[in-house]
């Protein structure tokens, strides 16, 4: 085959596309011919860097510089520069931006430093829509081994040694699902994967199945020949119309050359595997309710046990893990179960990769060794916040999970110290809050969230999360009493012990978490009516301080109402009985004359 | 694809265009690509060395390219580092100077002596 001097690798994650990078694929090509070095240079679709806020991103290899916020007329800079004079073109280089020793290598820089790639190794180094280029990483050789000389048994003994455990969000232990599931004795099983990715802000899955489709069918190939299945399905949110194109693709490509199918390389194994598309609801992603999406009903969670290593899918043994848990098992395979298990921290093995979101300078995808620390995450790998602002708490685990306050910035990122201090690993979103965030409207957004996503099955997740959302929009408008601190204590607890699945049972998290950490908030609200972080509408005010008016009258031509009024040269005056504190006010004041408290 | 010697027949024929992405510990054939080489005719050298990389199926080479060195009328220049860092450079190179050192020094190890610098610069 055609070898060349130069890759460029494009990004063509969701995070890229949509900053704009479908354009810059063939402006490349159209570059390159022009400048006739089309025979050298190989330009390549690939998945997501992680790099998002800094899309879209392009990479040239072998220098590995990483251009970032690329856009159409930089592409012939970087061709006539770096491609044919071999200049590196340094003001798109992403260290560039920190000032920092602009360094050509993007692994050297903060970013990528302190991560560990195992799920994310092949996202932005492949192109995802040419399974020769997964094959050349190693692709479907651990697939190739498993079948062709170990057992089962065998199989499932590396992925209980090497300490896996469901990336998902609770965390069971991968091996012994899968053994659970060999042990039941049936005609049929099935292999599920769950890619209905909910979570607001978490999107790790999502760029494994666009920068990495083949590594989620090999891995369940695998699980399939663990547990004695044929058959696979891959239940993907509609909405992710990259990540369901680029499955198509990988699943007929695997099936050409023999990867899927009847007799996958000459052995006596079978198996197949089928997308069904979600159309995007939360509960979906619960195991029970994302079953019964697959079989054809509505999504509805249903009590276990029976749990769906004895009675899953059409009634038959199922395990269903989760994407990025798949990511690591082709790896775990060829490297070996103590290789994976050196990696981590003791109760919690191998990485995790982070969707890191909110008031963060570097918002993207991280994949770091479990127990690395969120000061590190946050500061060293994520750049900080913005701003110069402070940093307040980080909300892991999405609508189930809660906040980690300042003052536990140093708590180790694994399993079981995030539950401890009353947060969860959940499927790995991370959204970093700054000052300027009220924690009690933060509750409120996740328990919106939940009251709309509620399938509405069970009453405590339908009335129950409606009635506490009614009580924090209560405190929120400045007419709460200390009583209602009680109440969502109670609506709580009750809604924890009998809710049906774990998203009902996990809903009141938020509202825990910062009542924990930040009660005096609460009190704020309820007491003083107060919102010291300044967001909630009713119960802010803003000021004109006089002594600091100049009588410009700037804020009172911008108002949108009228409720400014005074005499030029003399200070204005807000009313605040017509104001609706939309805050333009103060962004148009140049003297800092306007206060919000 | 009937059997796992097959799969990694296949691997190893495509893993050695993926070796560029690898920053690993590569033998670099570093062409000088500046005015002044492009001008002394360059890019057929390179052409030439991506060429027989490829049809040899040689591994852990990496073609890539450079700007000036400074010595422009001994251009084109080739630059050979192995994994260690040693460095023999060709100069004054042509399309089939190119293959013969691919063939003698890339595959066999035998440097072409007489279009080193130290020779054809005389």
């Amino acid at each position: 085959m055609q070898i060349y001097r130069s890759h460029v690798l494009v990004c063509s994650g969701t995070g890229c596309t949509a900053s704009g990078s479908a354009g810059l694929f063939d402006e490349f090509e159209s570059q390159l011919k022009a400048n006739g070095i089309e025979n050298e240079v190989k330009v390549v679709k690939t998945g997501c860097f992680g790099l998002c806020a800094e899309g879209p991103i392009v990479v040239v290899y072998p220098e590995g510089s990483m251009y970032c916020r690329v856009t159409k007329e930089d592409v012939s800079e970087i061709v006539s520069e770096h491609l044919v004079k071999g200049r590196i073109v340094k003001r798109l280089l992403e260290s560039n931006k920190d000032q920092q020793a602009a360094s050509a290598d993007a692994e050297n820089t903060d970013f990528f430093k302190k991560q560990m790639r195992i799920a994310l190794r092949n996202c932005g180094r492949i192109n995802p829509e040419n399974i020769d280029e997964y094959i050349a990483e190693d692709g479907y050789e651990a697939l190739g081994r498993v079948i062709t000389s170990m057992t089962p048994e065998e199989v499932i003994d590396v992925m209980l040694k090497s300490g896996l455990r469901g990336r998902g969000g609770a965390g069971f232990p991968t091996g012994r699902k899968w053994d659970f599931a060999r042990r039941s004795v049936s005609d049929k099983k099935y292999v599920c994967c769950n890619a209905d990715e909910g979570d607001p802000g978490a999107f790790m899955d999502r760029s494994v199945l666009e920068g990495d489709p083949h590594v989620v069918l090999e891995a369940m190939a695998i699980a399939g020949y663990a547990i004695g299945s044929d058959q696979g399905y891959i239940y993907v949110r509609a909405e992710y119309p990259i990540a369901v194109k680029r499955l198509e693709i990988a699943i007929s490509q695997a099936k050409e050359y023999g990867l899927l199918g009847k007799n996958i390389l000459g052995t006596d194994f079978s198996f197949d595997i089928e997308l069904r598309l979600g159309a995007g609801a939360f509960v979906c992603g619960e195991e029970t309710a994302l079953m019964t999406s697959i079989e054809g009903h509505r999504g509805e969670p249903r009590p276990r046990p029976p749990f769906p290593a004895v009675k899953g899918l059409f009634q038959k043994p199922t395990i269903l893990n989760n994407v990025e848990t798949y990511a690591n098992v082709p790896r775990i395979i060829l490297n070996g179960a103590e290789w994976f298990s050196s990696i981590g921290s003791e109760r919690s093995k191998g990485t995790k990769v982070f969707a890191v979101g909110g008031k963060i300078k570097n918002t993207g995808l991280v994949e770091i060794p479990m127990g690395t620390t969120l000061r590190e995450v946050v500061y060293d790998i994520g750049g900080g916040i913005p701003n110069g602002k402070k940093f307040k708490a980080a909300q892991t685990g999405g609508p189930s999970g809660g906040c980690i306050p300042a003052s536990l910035i140093d708590t180790p990122i694994e399993y079981d110290t995030l539950i401890e201090i009353g947060s969860m690993m959940g499927s790995g979103g991370l959204i970093v809050m700054d000052e300027d965030t009220c924690m009690v409207d933060l509750a409120k957004f996740f328990l919106s969230f939940t009251v709309e996503e509620s399938c509405g099955k069970c009453p405590p997740c339908r009335i129950g999360t409606k009635r506490m959302y009614d009580i924090l929009d209560k405190i929120c408008s400045g007419k709460g009493e200390l009583s209602d601190i009680d109440d969502l204590y109670a609506l709580a607890s009750a809604i924890k012990n009998s809710a049906l699945c774990g998203l009902g049972q996990t809903a009141p998290n938020p509202v825990l978490s910062t009542l924990r950490y930040f009660k005096d908030e609460y009190i704020a609200h309820v007491v003083d009516k107060k919102c010291p972080a300044g967001v909630c509408k009713n119960l802010l005010q803003y000021r004109i301080v006089a002594d600091k008016c100049r009588g410009c009258s700037a804020c009172a031509r911008k108002c949108p109402v009228n409720c400014i009024s005074g005499e030029i040269k003399k200070p204005f005056v807000i009313d605040q009985s017509k104001c609706i504190k939309c805050g333009t006010c103060m962004d148009t004041c140049k003297f800092g004359a306007i206060v919000k408290e | 694809m009937k059997s796992l010697e097959e799969l990694r027949a296949l691997k190893a024929k495509v893993k050695n265009d993926m070796s560029l992405r690898d920053g690993s510990e590569d033998t670099r054939v570093v062409v000088g690509m500046a005015t002044c080489g492009i001008a002394a005719g360059a890019r057929p050298v390179m052409n030439a060395f991506l060429e027989e990389v490829s049809k040899r199926n040689i591994k852990n080479v990496q073609v890539t390219m450079t700007g000036c060195m400074g010595l422009c009328r001994l251009e084109p220049i080739v630059e050979v580092i192995d994994k260690d860092g040693n460095k023999v450079t060709y100069v004054k190179m042509n399309a089939e100077k190119a293959s013969r050192v691919v063939a003698e020094h890339l595959v066999n190890g035998r440097v072409v002596t007489e279009y080193t610098i130290g020779a054809a610069a005389q």
